[in-house]
């Protein structure tokens, strides 16, 4: 346990040291949202329907920059050989890497999605359920692009392999959490029985992902 | 002096493929504590893939590597501290926060019965690096990383320590001092394997050349092939 702390923290404090990893999604996320009405056009009603949607795929494809560093920079350096020689099993070196990207990327784009919500006319008074459902649905997100990452290691180019292979993984999430927030600001119906999925999606992802990256993970020593 | 290490690394016909081809196989030895072994040979003979394998980062083709005294289901790999070429050092990282963090990784898991407690202030010491222990790894020459690097097996004590070419470009003096360094291990019942072109000091107890194990070479694998 005290290995998994440390493993998190320093993979934290190499985040926001580098710091161009979240810069970059986080201004990602924003020229996405941004320039989003451009092609829509001025229309509110139109925005404030599809700012769910727009607002969850532009999440995840600026959750996806930086996945390809999850595992990358440890393999260059030669610290991943030393990470699976200590007490931790390689899943739980996963868990603990991926768990870093949620709070290094995850987080900062799920806080700054209601303020783009704004440039989509996104209703203020679901906000918060918003901002609920990001930070519930995004563990998956991190989770996921683990085993991306895990697969692509060592392959040149590897970005934007993973976003091939780790995009039609996160329909789930997208379905539930669109759906979750969507009827909170629309109706009709409840917004729990589709938050709860993404809550389950999310739980059933920081379980199995990890043992999945440790296998992929196994496979690129060879 | 007490031997506050007492495990035994064993090799049982280790075999291995690299990218279809047998490197070497019916490789075996057996390790007390305090021997050191000296692996030689050509370029490509597979002295980085034995380290690798005993390491448990490279699948054995056949064989066993097993660590006894050891307690049952600790894999051999957390008895060993492994410095290969890469030096597995964060550059936006100071020196000191680098052996901080493997100490704390590293060192959660077994009982050392008093070494390496020096902390990391000790194991900045060895190589005499703590002069510059708060400035980023990213300014560090070639040399000073590789020290960095050797650093990490002061920084929590292991018995088993795997050291692929760990002189490359080492100055004469560090050479020298992880030569002493790993009589000193020998002598504290530890166990080196080392994989070097450069003579690194007397403090090998065994030899092994895996040239004479290369199955294109010689049909004749021996059996036990460690020169004492």
């Amino acid at each position: 346990m005290t290995a998994a702390l440390a493993l998190l923290r320093r993979d934290i404090a190499l985040a926001f040291r580098e710091g161009g990893a979240i810069g970059v999604a986080l201004g990602f996320y924003l020229v996405v949202i941004a320039i989003a009405p451009f092609g829509l056009g001025p229309d509110m009603n139109l925005l404030a329907r599809v700012a769910p949607g727009l607002l969850w795929i532009a999440l995840l494809l600026a959750a996806l920059l930086s996945a390809d560093r999850i595992f990358h920079n440890d393999y260059e350096d030669g610290s991943l050989d030393v990470l699976t020689m200590g007490p931790l099993p390689l899943a739980a070196v996963a868990a603990s890497k991926s768990l870093a990207h949620w709070i290094t990327t995850c987080v900062p784009l799920a806080l700054l999605a209601p303020v783009l919500g704004l440039l989509l006319n996104f209703p203020i008074d679901t906000i918060p359920i918003l901002v609920l459902a990001m930070m519930v649905g995004t563990p998956a997100v991190s989770f996921i692009a683990g085993i991306g990452a895990s697969l692509t290691l060592g392959l040149r180019r590897s970005g934007l392999l993973l976003a091939l292979l780790v995009l039609p993984l996160y329909v789930p999430v997208l379905i539930f959490g669109v759906s979750t927030i969507s009827a909170a600001v629309t109706g009709p119906g409840s917004p729990w029985p589709p938050f709860l999925m993404l809550c389950a999606i999310s739980l059933a992802s920081m379980v199995l992902a990890p043992l999945a990256s440790a296998a992929a993970l196994r496979t690129s020593f060879r | 002096m007490s031997t506050p290490f007492s495990v035994t690394l064993q090799a049982q016909g280790v075999a291995c493929d690299r990218g279809g081809r047998r490197l070497f196989e019916g490789l075996s030895f057996s390790l007390e504590p305090g021997d050191a072994l000296l692996v030689q040979g050509p370029n490509g003979t597979g002295k980085t893939s034995l380290m690798r394998q005993i390491a448990g980062l490279l699948p054995l083709a056949a064989g066993e590597v097993s660590v006894a005294g050891a307690e049952a289901g600790t894999p051999a790999a957390e008895f060993c501290h492994y410095v290969g070429h890469l030096n597995g050092i964060k550059a936006s990282l100071t020196v000191r926060e680098n052996l901080a963090f493997w100490r704390e990784y590293l060192a959660s898991g077994l009982e050392t019965d008093g070494l390496g407690d020096g902390g990391v202030d000790a194991a900045l010491e060895v190589f005499g690096l703590s002069a510059i222990a708060d400035i980023s790894a990213a300014f560090l020459s070639a040399g000073q990383k590789r020290k960095l690097a050797l650093s990490r097996l002061f920084d929590c004590a292991r018995p088993i320590w795997l050291l692929d070419e760990p002189s490359v470009s080492l100055d004469t003096a560090s050479v020298g001092r992880l030569g002493r360094a790993i009589e000193a291990h020998g002598q504290a019942g530890g166990i080196a394997i080392v994989s070097t072109h450069v003579p690194l000091g007397g403090g090998f107890t065994h030899t092994l050349d895996l040239h004479r194990l290369d199955p294109a070479d010689d049909a004749g694998a021996p059996a036990e092939d460690v020169a004492t």
